[in-house]
């Protein structure tokens, strides 16, 4: 009863979404019926367009977030690590962190044209500050008692780094990681829309030019799915690496 | 006290001696900035000698402790442990106030770090798991810290600075943080491993009667200084109210109090 739930008001909207449809209500070219988006998906994956786009949005999303997080995480290390490292690049970063990525746009197009290279380099753009934020407050926050017990009992810098600093900076590298990809979709979602020759965003602007409004739904779902699973997967990740913690081994 | 367990771990560390170190402390002094903590401090602890140091706060007590365990280094002065200058030594294990253990390493894996040095897995979770047993957590050993209550979070710790067999183990202020009962239980349980291994101990405490339960001898800071020095001279295990304790302890809790 209580698992079925949180299912009952989407069960509820869907089913009124699909009777508001058939009474013609709700007008086919505002809003199709679930029925009629379903039947879109199934032709898209049937025709194979659909896995082509997935894996090509896929692709620049995961590529982007390597490119972008891997930098960010290695300046949040370092600069948490090394007040060197920081007052040298941290007032640079944070400056930079207040241009709106997504304004770049424009510059990136006259820079890579529309290749693969200009989302790539919004997506990497966009999730290089959170996990650089938070991995560097991760570090900052991992406790100085640890530390001091880490060194008298003769632990090696590296040692040091991997039993002290970075499971104590995890959690906080979690946050970072969750919030970094949420912002990788939404980058390639505004960047394929505005200009791409396939992924889902293509395949959403393309049906509009023909006034498919099915598959325009249809993407937009196929994103809420994709930005699920990578959520979940984060989650679980979590749950597994921080097993230690009750609050995370508690959810 | 399983004996053939002991034998086998100092065996398998045939580097590390388990009896106890000598500590020399000559004009030692430390300032922080303008401050001097300790103003002069000649001290003579022999091997396997329990000392303890008392001294209301801000007396510079823990300041001399983690200067012998080569936390911190001298303003002026020499500290040697058995003869040698200090810095950081693998023999002199240091036992803080707080548990300070990994929460994100089982509790096992928590008393390792104590070996960090030792090569074999094998022997380090072995001589691990033993050092548990001794400090009464056998069949803990795979738990997390954050489900153990305080009183066994100190006995890891504890575990933790055994099992390399130290030959000095300085424990600043261990018990502080510990209801009444767990204490005396801890106290006990750290007189029994000091008179099986035959370290040199050095606790730092502002619990006068707990010094007295413990120590061979006492020490009184007072302004950066060693004010007395009392030997304690009563036959072990001590019964907590004995009045010969007592007496020694109203004497030093007298001088203690008389600049309140």
């Amino acid at each position: 009863m209580t698992r079925t739930l949180p299912w009952l008001v989407p069960l509820f909207v869907l089913l009124a979404w699909q009777i508001g449809s058939d009474l013609g209500v709700i007008q086919a070219n505002v809003l199709p019926a679930p029925s009629a988006v379903a039947a879109a998906g199934w032709r898209l994956a049937r025709s194979g367009e659909l896995w082509t786009n997935v894996e090509v949005s896929a692709a620049r999303a995961l590529l982007g977030f390597a490119i972008g997080g891997g930098i960010g995480f290695a300046f949040g290390m370092a600069n948490g690590l090394s007040s060197l490292s920081e007052s040298l690049t941290d007032s640079s970063l944070q400056m930079i962190r207040n241009v709106p990525h997504l304004a770049l746009i424009p510059l990136v197009i006259l820079w890579f044209g529309i290749d693969e290279q200009a989302k790539i380099f919004l997506v990497a753009l966009g999730v290089f500050f959170p996990i650089y934020v938070n991995t560097l407050h991760g570090v900052r926050s991992v406790d100085p008692h640890l530390l001091e017990m880490g060194r008298a009992y003769g632990m090696s810098e590296r040692a040091l780094f991997l039993r002290v600093v970075l499971p104590g900076a995890l959690p906080s590298i979690f946050v970072g990681l969750r919030y970094g990809l949420g912002i990788m979709w939404l980058t390639l979602i505004v960047a394929e829309t505005i200009s791409a020759s396939s992924g889902i965003g293509f395949m959403a602007m393309n049906a509009r030019e023909f006034m498919q409004v099915d598959v325009v739904v249809f993407s937009i779902l196929v994103y809420a799915a994709l930005g699920k699973l990578a959520d979940s997967t984060a989650r679980l990740l979590e749950r597994t690496t921080l097993a230690w913690n009750p609050v995370y081994a508690k959810v | 006290m399983n004996v053939s367990v002991l034998d086998r771990i100092a065996d398998a560390l045939p580097h590390v001696s388990s009896a106890g170190a000598a500590v020399t402390l000559c004009g030692v002094t430390k300032a922080f900035g303008a401050h001097r903590v300790l103003q002069g401090i000649d001290l003579d602890i022999a091997l396997g000698e329990f000392v303890a140091i008392v001294g209301r706060s801000g007396c510079g007590k823990s300041t001399l402790l983690r200067l012998i365990a080569g936390l911190d280094a001298p303003s002026s002065g020499t500290i040697t442990v058995d003869g040698q200058s200090t810095g950081w030594r693998d023999d002199v294990r240091l036992m803080f106030q707080e548990p300070r253990l990994l929460p994100w390493q089982r509790v096992v894996a928590n008393v390792e770090v104590g070996l960090t040095h030792s090569r074999d897995r094998h022997d380090r979770r072995r001589h691990a798991e033993d050092t548990l047993v001794q400090v009464g957590l056998a069949g803990r050993a795979h738990e997390w810290p954050t489900v153990l209550s305080g009183g066994q979070k100190q006995r890891v710790a504890l575990a933790r600075a055994l099992v390399s067999h130290p030959r000095l183990l300085a424990l600043d202020e261990p018990l502080g943080a510990l209801d009444a009962l767990t204490r005396i239980e801890m106290q006990d349980l750290i007189e029994t491993v000091w008179q099986d291994k035959g370290f040199t101990a050095i606790v730092v405490t502002h619990d006068v009667s707990e010094a007295v339960a413990l120590a061979d001898r006492i020490l009184l800071l007072e302004d950066g200084l060693v004010a007395m020095d009392v030997a304690v001279d009563l036959p072990r295990p001590r019964r907590r109210g004995d009045p010969r304790a007592a007496a020694i302890e109203g004497r030093i809790l007298d001088r203690l109090l008389r600049r309140g």
